[in-house]
């Protein structure tokens, strides 16, 4: 099964299940179902429920909130993640400060969906991962699509914490199959959180969230075939808080999307220094896209995001000199 | 299905100079440095939530804003725990974590980024249409906050889904020390018709006028006609505290609700109102921290 429809099958569990679950968001409606096709079948099924919406991330957030509020629960698309900016009061000023603002806990049970990442030419405003922008923030979650962890757990995960969660899905993933991992790879499952490894102690271990897990993927097998490298891949499902075993090898990696400055891996790895130093070879490596917009043009779009060939470059010369 | 509650005239007025006399001591207590932070007043617009509660429901949600002490205190008449709230002391409202402006109580809920809880108030509309049919969603917001995307993004979705939301925009002709020639476009009236949404005017400050001339488009809320009140008010005070930059003739010529009561009637409603908030003050002031 591809993440897609593990996205979409999820979501038709979830209104099946949950009486007062809604789904809103922009063109999601059938035969359409969603510019990634995520909500496809929903509107058909659940039309009282599944509500498709002005172009107003601002409001649709709002009203999401407000249904939270209300006790329901709202799970909204963002048609790109990009959009998410338009949200951020509602987010930040709102729904996760109304969780503690008032005295006592008021839980809110809401999701907002986010399709991020490049790779496939959308350019500037169509590309960005905006994980980064809101870490650090009380009361709200993050969370990343992994395509090791089915996305019905992680929505009632979600769902459960009563407080707003965000879930970053990796665009490249969409049309990626479940739990694939290559040879000589097996992957385990704790917590939701992914380790892909080899019984045997490893020279270093990778952190990588959705779709870079697979690049990281890529170049861990180039590096254990051709320079005899072997690496563990941590995939996680929620960034943040980020609580995550990591095993204590003197080599740590962080990879991300994100362009560089102020990012998710940047807060990991300040964690992972303050609490392994002295048992580190050298401070946790952070691998990250370049501090500039991302271009559409193929040639110049891969110059720009973190890839298999940057990773596998810096844990070569990290290791090797 | 709205029951007009039978409050006497005295009950309405001695409200109004409730919340005159609870707002004036804030100020007093701020002067005297024993608050903290800032606070909005609501002098001079007493009488807009205290028309308006008649109207409305126990289980109906009411959204109000930074100035929202007078939509607290109209709703549930507590004065000791708002005052605690704004205090910080025992027995505040949302333990004195919100303060002035961040209070939730059942279903009130008060916020302090302006136009920010329309589009919450459409979500909670919607809820309510769906389960809770004839309940309605009221929200709170002054002239200045038009100014934000997110009122018109909430009317349209509100319009589009017929959602119970009643919009009250308490037009008090400036926001913080912009006046309204120079913050606002076009009418109230056109921004509601530009989006087919009921529209009510209401420039009296006659309690019972206004909710006669409100009981009626109030009960279509309820059966998902969305609609927007707009009061023209007068803010009597500063915007928060001392920063009143309109000059002392423009001062003098605001109107005042309280000039049109009868002096006996106003000045022995008064007399009572101001005992009670002394009270209230003298016995909150004491308690320890929240
Ligand atoms: C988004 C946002 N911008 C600015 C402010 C600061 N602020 C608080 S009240 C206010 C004026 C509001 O004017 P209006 O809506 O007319 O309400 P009034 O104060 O007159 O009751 C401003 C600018 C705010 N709280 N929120
Ligand atoms: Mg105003």
């Amino acid at each position: 099964m591809r993440v897609a429809e593990n996205l979409n099958a999820a979501l038709h569990s979830l209104l099946a299940a949950r009486p007062d679950l809604y789904v809103l968001g922009e063109d999601i409606l059938d035969p359409y179902g969603g510019a990634f096709k995520i909500t496809k079948g929903l509107s058909s099924r659940f039309p009282d429920r599944v509500l498709t919406t002005p172009i107003s991330e601002n409001a649709i957030t709002g009203v999401a909130a407000g249904l939270a509020l209300a006790g329901d629960e709202a799970i909204v698309e963002m048609m790109f993640g990009d959009f998410i900016a338009l949200a951020f009061d509602q987010l930040v000023n709102f729904a996760s400060k109304s969780v503690t603002m008032y005295g006592s806990r008021l839980p809110l049970r809401m999701v907002v969906r986010c399709p991020v990442g490049g790779g496939r030419g959308y350019g500037p405003t169509h590309s960005q991962s905006p994980q980064k922008h809101f870490i650090g923030i009380p009361n709200l979650a993050l969370y990343e699509v992994s395509p090791f962890r089915d996305n019905l757990e992680v929505f009632a995960e979600m769902l459960g914490r009563g407080e707003p969660c965000i879930l970053f899905e990796g665009k490249v993933l969409y049309t990626r199959q479940m739990h694939a991992v290559p040879e000589p790879f097996t992957v385990r499952l704790d917590d939701g959180v992914a380790t892909v490894f080899v019984e045997k102690n490893p020279d270093f271990v990778l952190i990588a969230p959705g779709g870079m897990a697979y690049q990281a993927l890529e170049a861990m097998q180039t590096l254990l075939m051709e320079d005899d490298l072997l690496g563990t891949l941590i995939v996680p499902s929620r960034l943040y808080p980020f609580e995550v075993d990591v095993p204590d090898v003197p080599y740590l990696f962080v990879v991300e999307e994100s362009t560089a400055g102020g990012t998710w891996g940047a807060e990991v790895a300040l964690g992972l220094n303050q609490e392994r130093w002295g048992r580190l070879a050298q401070p946790v490596t952070v691998i990250h896209s370049q501090d500039s917009i991302i271009p559409a043009a193929v040639h110049l779009e891969d110059q720009v995001l973190a890839n298999e060939a940057a990773i596998r470059r810096v844990i070569k010369e990290t290791l090797r000199g | 299905m709205t029951e007009l509650l039978d409050r006497s005239v005295d009950e309405d007025l001695e409200l109004m100079l409730t919340i005159r006399a609870f707002e004036r001591k804030l100020l007093e207590l701020y002067g005297q440095g024993l608050l903290n932070g800032t606070t909005h007043t609501c002098l001079g617009q007493e009488y807009v939530p205290v028309a308006l509660e008649a109207l409305l429901l126990a289980d109906d949600y009411v959204f109000s804003n930074h100035r929202g002490h007078g939509h607290y205190l109209a709703r549930f008449g507590d004065l000791e725990g708002l005052l605690a709230e704004i205090m910080g002391r025992q027995g505040a409202v949302c333990g004195g974590v919100g303060g002035s402006q961040h209070i939730k109580r059942g279903r009130y809920l008060s916020t302090g980024v302006q136009g920010e809880s329309l589009p919450v108030a459409a979500g909670v509309a919607l809820h309510l249409k769906r389960t809770e049919p004839g309940r309605l969603a009221c929200v709170y917001i002054g002239d200045g906050t038009l100014g934000e995307g997110a009122v018109y993004e909430a009317l349209n979705i509100a319009a589009l889904w017929r959602l119970p939301l009643l919009v009250i925009v308490e037009n008090n002709g400036i926001a913080q020390t912009t006046p309204a020639g120079i913050h606002l476009a076009g009418s109230v009236a056109g921004r509601a018709a530009a989006f087919g949404i009921a529209y009510q005017r209401v420039d009296t400050v006659d309690v019972a006028a206004i909710r006669d001339r409100l009981a009626m488009p109030v009960a279509a809320v309820r059966t998902g006609s969305p609609l927007v009140v707009e009061f023209v008010t007068h803010r009597l005070g500063p915007h928060s505290k001392g920063d009143d930059t309109r000059p002392p003739e423009v001062l003098r010529a605001v109107e005042d609700w309280q000039a049109a009561v009868d002096p006996a009637q106003s000045e022995r409603l008064e007399r009572r109102a101001r005992a009670r908030v002394e009270q209230v003050v003298a016995e909150v002031i004491m308690r320890g921290p929240a």
